[in-house]
């Protein structure tokens, strides 16, 4: 057990990936000679040569949709687009062909492709740089979203899901590459949430870059005597409903903590579940705490009071116990 | 769908012409079929014929082997028949039928077929062309000979992933057959009114990707073409570009009024149509007579009444099964 950042995390599981399988190969922008707009393929390309770790030019429709006809021709491709902005260039092929081919070829074709991509705000880059658009793609029948928040997962979730037969996007929020953690499970599934921090007082459901802050959160509503349970989502979609329900007939309150915005965001889809499946176990409204409406602005201190901070998942948990 | 490995040079005798011929026919009679079935509403949603452009699928297909992948578009009707989807799969796809090669979940605009690698049947404009490079791509690394078929219409020139494809192909030398059906428009859009430059292979060409403009209403300069390129994919030569100069006789989908262009401008196309054309050259060169063109039109008509009757004895899949094939085994 040997403690390491959620990057070199991701990095290791790229190289274990790579190891075991001749199939697999990682391409995008900068992934090569540059190492990686966040680093986490520096070294990579050394070791795999230029085959596979392919650097691209800047054509993220282009090599996505690639990625899709090299996996359907039999490979197993990792695509890393730079951030979620930017894979709004390539949405066409992700929903319209990576989401939809194995349902339009009547289940004769699917797409074991992986594509990777930072995501959230933190580092004042700014409104093209900064946005947490993971619950638009949870909103796509066809693929499966994930979220991983801890060096667990970091690892575990890029072999789950290149294991997995189907498109799997995995959102790393930029604000998590740097922290430093033990490796303990080498093996992640990519069905369930996890109960992060057990509770009976509330439940705080959050995915993320935000577990960090929930947990902190919930720190210091322990010190005022308040218990609270975390739920990492992990997976955005399918959502694991049966431990949200779970927790929340057990807590009875819940808030709901989402670095998307918050107008049709994925907290409102979780808070919409949990009214469909738990409106009688309730004993307060759902809260949400999501982004504020507005592009994240540049500096510190607004894009610090644009996104969900600790003291605001206290004052709402505070305010569903009443 | 030809299976033999060195296909490469064209040697038209009489079967070959009666295999062409027949071809170009048996789209334009179950595609016209279509229209008719369209009319009595067995078929719905978008319809679009490739009627004037048989002799693209019908030259190009037998340039490609059984390994060879095919991308097509939502006009794609006579490349998934020449490519060899069996047509009564196609008709009761048509249908929507649980019977058809998508099992009824794609229609008119999304055949696929895995026996005989059918990518699709792709509706975005453009949308096919990176699937197509992935596909080489993956042949590339696998170290296998196989070429992939891309087919689009010229309107997809003007889309940003054109030329991302082009230049991906290009850069990592991918086997990829790309073939750009110009039919003059887009919709209702003529070519001119769309594009700064609208010499469709110089764009291939400033890619560095080998391109010829090819006659595409002419099938054997269409075959001669396709295998020409597909045998310098092979040699290692990287991607190939064919535009086809061609025209579509029909309305581009059956909501299309055809507010622009004339009728004069379809008549003196239809003069020069790839089946008659074909079928005249032939006659005169005494390689078909036309007691062989009586036969083709029975052995046609009798196929396609048999995909129209095993559509309409096709089965509605249950709606229990909606959400099947969102993901692989479940549902979500
Ligand atoms: C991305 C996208 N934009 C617009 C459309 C609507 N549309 C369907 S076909 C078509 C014209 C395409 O023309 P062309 O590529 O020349 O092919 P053709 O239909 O002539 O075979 C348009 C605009 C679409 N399907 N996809």
């Amino acid at each position: 057990m040997t403690e390491l950042t959620y990057r070199e995390a991701v990095r290791q599981a790229h190289k274990d990936a790579l190891n075991a399988d001749e199939r697999v190969f990682l391409m995008g922008e900068d992934v090569g000679q540059y190492g990686g707009c966040y680093a986490v393929s520096k070294g990579l390309l050394e070791e795999f040569g230029p085959e596979r770790i392919r650097d691209t030019p800047l054509s993220e429709s282009g090599f996505t949709g690639a990625g899709i006809g090299a996996a359907l021709g039999g490979m197993r491709p990792i695509v890393e687009i730079m951030t979620v902005n930017f894979s709004l260039l390539a949405l066409d092929q992700i929903l319209n062909n990576a989401a939809t081919i194995r349902h339009m070829s009547g289940g004769q074709f699917n797409v074991p492709l992986v594509i990777r991509m930072a995501t959230g705000a933190g580092r004042q880059l700014a409104a093209q740089h900064s946005h947490s658009l993971e619950g638009w793609y949870a909103h796509i029948p066809g693929l499966k979203v994930l979220t991983p928040a801890t060096i667990d997962d970091a690892y575990g979730m890029l072999g789950a899901a290149l294991a997995d037969p189907d498109p799997v996007l995995i959102f790393e929020n930029v604000m998590l590459y740097n922290r430093p953690g033990i490796l303990e499970a080498r093996v992640a599934d990519i069905a369930s949430a996890a109960v992060r921090r057990p509770g009976k007082d509330i439940t705080l459901i959050t995915y993320g870059g935000s577990l960090w802050k929930t947990l902190e959160a919930a720190e210091t509503l322990a010190a005022e005597g308040i218990d609270a349970e975390v739920i990492d989502l992990r997976v955005l979609r399918p959502l694991d409903n049966a431990a949200i329900l779970a927790s929340v007939a057990k807590t009875r309150r819940a808030v709901v903590i989402d670095e998307g915005w918050r107008s049709g965001s994925l907290a409102a889809e979780v808070s919409a579940r949990i009214m469909e499946g738990a409106f009688w176990e309730l004993d307060a409204p759902v809260g949400r705490v999501c982004t504020a409406e507005v592009p994240i602005p540049y500096p510190k201190h607004l894009e610090d009071a644009a996104l969900p901070q600790a003291p605001v998942i206290v004052a709402a948990a505070k305010s569903a116990i009443g | 769908m030809t299976t033999e490995k060195t296909n490469t040079k064209l040697h038209l005798d009489r079967s070959l012409a009666l295999e062409r011929l027949k071809a170009m026919i048996r789209i334009r009679r179950f595609e016209e079929k279509c229209a008719e079935l369209y009319t009595q509403e067995k078929i719905r949603g978008f319809l679009h014929l490739y009627v004037g452009e048989e002799a693209i699928a019908a030259g190009v297909m037998p340039a490609l082997d059984a390994e060879d992948a095919v991308v097509a578009t939502y006009r794609e009707h006579g490349h998934a028949l020449v490519r060899g989807v069996p047509m009564n799969a196609v008709m009761a796809e048509m249908y929507g039928k649980a019977e058809g090669c998508s099992r009824g979940r794609g229609g008119s605009m999304h055949l696929f077929h895995e026996p005989t690698r059918f990518y699709g049947g792709n509706a975005i404009v453009g949308g096919g062309l990176p699937i197509a490079v992935g596909l080489a791509l993956a042949d590339k690394m696998l170290e296998s000979k196989r070429v992939t078929a891309c087919f689009f219409g010229e309107g997809a020139a003007a889309e940003g992933e054109f030329h991302e494809s082009l230049n991906l192909a290009a850069l990592w030398k991918l086997p990829v057959l790309f073939i750009c059906e110009n039919n003059l428009y887009a919709m209702g859009t003529a070519l001119a009114r769309s594009e700064s430059e609208t010499d469709i292979h110089a764009k291939a060409a400033s890619y560095q990707i080998q391109s010829e403009s090819v006659d595409g209403m002419n099938v054997v300069d269409v075959e001669s073409a396709a295998r020409r390129a597909v045998a310098a994919i092979r040699a290692g030569q990287g991607p190939y570009f064919l535009e086809y100069r061609t025209y579509r006789f029909r309305a581009h989908s059956m909501f299309d009024a055809q507010l622009y262009r004339d009728a004069q401008e379809i008549k003196e196309w239809e003069a020069k149509g790839p089946i008659v054309r074909f079928q005249d050259w032939a006659e005169a060169a005494n390689l078909i007579h036309p007691d062989d063109v009586e036969k083709i039109e029975a052995d046609v008509a009798s196929e396609i009444a048999a995909a129209a009757a095993f559509a309409e004895a096709g089965t509605w899949e249950p709606v229990a099964d909606l959400t099947r094939d969102v993901i692989t085994g479940g549902k979500q």
